[in-house]
């Protein structure tokens, strides 16, 4: 026995890890799945400055210079205006609801007063929550009005154009002014870390269960698959709550992040959202054949659920197909959640809807987990 | 025969995984207290067979009762009253004893659960062991362990694939033991073998190959159907003998023995005759053929239809 390197036995290694590397089907596939997922979400889906975001207008003056500075907010490209509102009870409505990142008010008599040289105050709420999704936006709105009434104010008017700032603009960032970006990340992380660690126990119960052999004596005992499935998924529930607690804490004592909202709704929304992702980890679970597999999938999932549903871009910077990819995923739901229970004070009626869409995937989920479910090992 | 007093009574019992028919259009019937031995090659479409009988595997063609249950379509039925070891152990190696049978137990539904589990223990010897995680067993603690599972439930037929498989002699007998005093109490076995000592100890036997059934019955029966005559032969340089005896007409097998050698073959005569030029060098003796004769004849005639 030599104990030297010997490139016969180095080889031999090779040559088997190859072997086996073709014919695990679905790993090699994942290997080329996977930067390719990560290809088109990282390269097409992303954008960290977002643009077109949904705006609503309060307005009460319909003179030229007002009507000027909105088409000025449209051309930039920031602002889409899709809906109108007519009260300031209403306006705050939108917001708490996330149908819209920003109310513009222009106030009675806006042009009037601009004429008189007496600065009218142009209003800008922005739902502030994810100050990433806001920051650009804002950013650009002192050099967009400055230049856009220069072209109003001419002639006769030059004068105004001349003062140093004819409007007095009023930023309110909403939820979270200070633009703290814990506030937003913290209570996001609760969806994350629920995601990837639910999905992944679950992914392994019954793949361990079939590689250990074990699995064709539980068949052999008569049990029906909702038994051994939700039996499975219940002790998991657990550990969810054991993990939301954790951060809830944490957001608290160390982040300091506000909670406005009932903690009470957060653990109701918090059940539906474990129990969605505990039913496709099952589901992964029932698909493949041995544990490796199993993370893969779980991978597969966890990687858009990560980059599409605003935890970590903005949600509103994606296009609409990305969009429409996030909005299927129930961590997308569930972060809107907690952060409007916890930043905006969101009430279980604000919620209702979010909810419901991760009550639907989690039942899908579950319903294919049972449909893939074997009673036999054919 | 009143299917009342079978455990088992199927037909044409087939499975094909793709184009391969594992088990191909087997009968069985096997009687209420039998130990009935499953006997053949490795492959040869025992665990299949037994796999669905309880409902692990679809048939895909074949009908009948087990325990008075239709094969097909009762299989829920069927695996409330029937226990199944399988061949590979299949309990949860990080829980205890105590743990796994508890598990099982309440699978099962059984009502005064805490009593049973006891009771199992209990009998087969495990006490003192109950909290032992079954992972660090031994192969004849492991098996004592299976088949205490299996029996928890008070089973009415044991289906038990290759039980004995790694189990040390001692242990080994000791199985048989309590097979043989719970076969007398009423229960069923259907029990897959590959040694001939346990073969022997079985009311009837069946022996498949590349899954077909060849023979079946009691181990008198299985020999006798079987008209092999067998020679045994001592003398020096058997090996050679045996090389230069292969393929004569009349020799269907020469198979070294410890210290002798059996020649075999299904026409007497013709056999005689291909042993005529030795007989003065050696020193022959006319044996009754044994179980082990007989199946290596029948696997030696059956074609291999795997084999690619």
């Amino acid at each position: 026995m030599s104990h030297r390197f010997s490139i016969t036995r180095f080889l031999a290694i090779i040559i088997k890890e190859f072997i086996q590397m073709r014919r695990d089907r679905v790993t090699f596939g994942m290997m080329v799945g996977i930067p390719l997922l990560q290809l088109t979400l990282f390269g097409f889906a992303i954008n960290s400055d977002p643009k077109h975001l949904p705006a609503a207008v309060l307005v009460n003056d319909q003179g030229p210079q007002a009507r000027t500075l909105l088409s000025a907010l449209r051309n930039s490209g920031y602002y889409e205006f899709v809906q109108q509102v007519h009260s300031e009870a209403e306006a705050r409505e939108v917001l708490e609801h996330g149908e819209v990142q920003f109310v513009i008010t222009i106030p009675q008599d806006f042009s009037r007063n601009l004429l008189r040289g007496d600065k009218p105050t142009l209003l800008i709420e922005a739902d502030a929550t994810d100050p990433a999704a806001t920051s650009n936006a804002i950013n650009i709105l002192r050099p967009l009005l400055t230049t856009a009434l220069q072209n109003d104010l001419k002639g006769p008017l030059a004068y105004l154009a001349q003062s140093e700032a004819p409007i007095d603009l009023r930023i309110h960032a909403l939820y979270n002014p200070e633009a703290v970006t814990q506030y937003n990340i913290v209570p996001g992380l609760m969806g994350v870390v629920l995601t990837m660690t639910m999905v992944m126990i679950t992914a392994l119960a019954i793949t361990r269960e079939r590689e250990r052999g074990t699995m064709e004596n539980l068949l052999s005992m008569p049990t029906r698959p909702f038994e051994v499935l939700l039996g499975k998924i219940i002790p998991y529930l657990f550990v969810g709550y054991i993990q939301v607690v954790l951060i809830l804490v944490a957001a608290h004592f160390l982040f300091h992040v506000p909670m406005l909202g009932n903690l009470g709704l957060l653990f109701v929304a918090a059940f539906v959202f474990i129990a969605a992702n505990l039913a496709v980890g099952i589901t992964f679970s029932t698909l493949a054949t041995n544990q490796l597999q199993a993370v893969q999938g779980s991978f597969f999932f966890f990687l858009p659920s990560l980059l599409l549903s605003g935890f970590m871009f903005p949600f509103r910077g994606m296009p609409q197909w990305a969009q429409t990819v996030g909005e299927v995923l129930p961590l997308t739901h569930f972060l809107r959640i907690v952060r409007g229970v916890l930043l905006k004070g969101n009430t279980f009626a604000d919620i209702s809807l979010q909810l419901w869409q991760i009550g639907l995937f989690a039942l899908v989920a579950l319903f294919i987990g049972v449909f893939r479910y074997r009673q036999t090992l054919d | 025969m009143m299917s009342e007093e079978l455990a088992i009574d199927v037909k044409g019992m087939t499975k094909r995984f793709g184009t391969r028919t594992v088990v191909n259009q087997i009968d069985l019937q096997v009687r209420r207290g039998e130990i009935y031995g499953f006997l053949g090659p490795n492959g040869s479409g025992k665990t299949t067979f037994i796999r669905m009988l309880c409902g692990l595997l679809k048939a895909d063609a074949g009908s009948g009762t087990c325990l008075g249950f239709d094969v097909i379509k009762q299989s829920e039925e069927i695996k409330k009253q029937v226990g199944y070891m399988t061949q590979r152990f299949s309990f949860y190696e990080d829980l205890s004893i105590r743990e796994n049978l508890d598990f099982v137990a309440r699978m099962y539904g059984i009502k005064d659960r805490k009593t049973a589990v006891s009771a199992s223990i209990e009998r087969l010897g495990l006490a003192g062991r109950e909290r032992q995680l079954a992972g660090q067993l031994s192969g004849g603690w492991k098996q004592r362990l299976a088949l205490a599972a299996c029996l928890i439930h008070e089973p009415k037929l044991l289906l038990l694939d290759e039980p004995t498989a790694g189990v040390d002699p001692k242990a080994r007998r000791d199985f048989w033991e309590q097979i043989h005093q719970l076969a007398a109490e009423g229960l069923t076995f259907l029990i897959t073998t590959h040694y001939m000592d346990e073969a022997e100890r079985c009311h009837r036997l069946a022996y498949l190959a590349y899954g077909n059934l060849l023979t079946h019955g009691t181990v008198q029966e299985v020999v006798e159907s079987a008209h092999l005559t067998t020679w045994s032969v001592k003398g020096n340089d058997l090996i050679k003998l045996a090389g230069e005896l292969r393929g004569k007409p009349g020799v269907h097998q020469a198979v070294a023995f410890g210290t002798t050698l059996h020649v075999s073959g299904g026409d007497a005569a013709a056999l005689e005759q291909a042993i005529a030029p030795f007989r003065k060098d050696y020193e022959w003796t006319l044996i009754g053929s044994g179980l082990e004769d007989v199946f290596i004849h029948l696997m030696d005639q059956s074609k291999d239809n795997f084999a690619e």
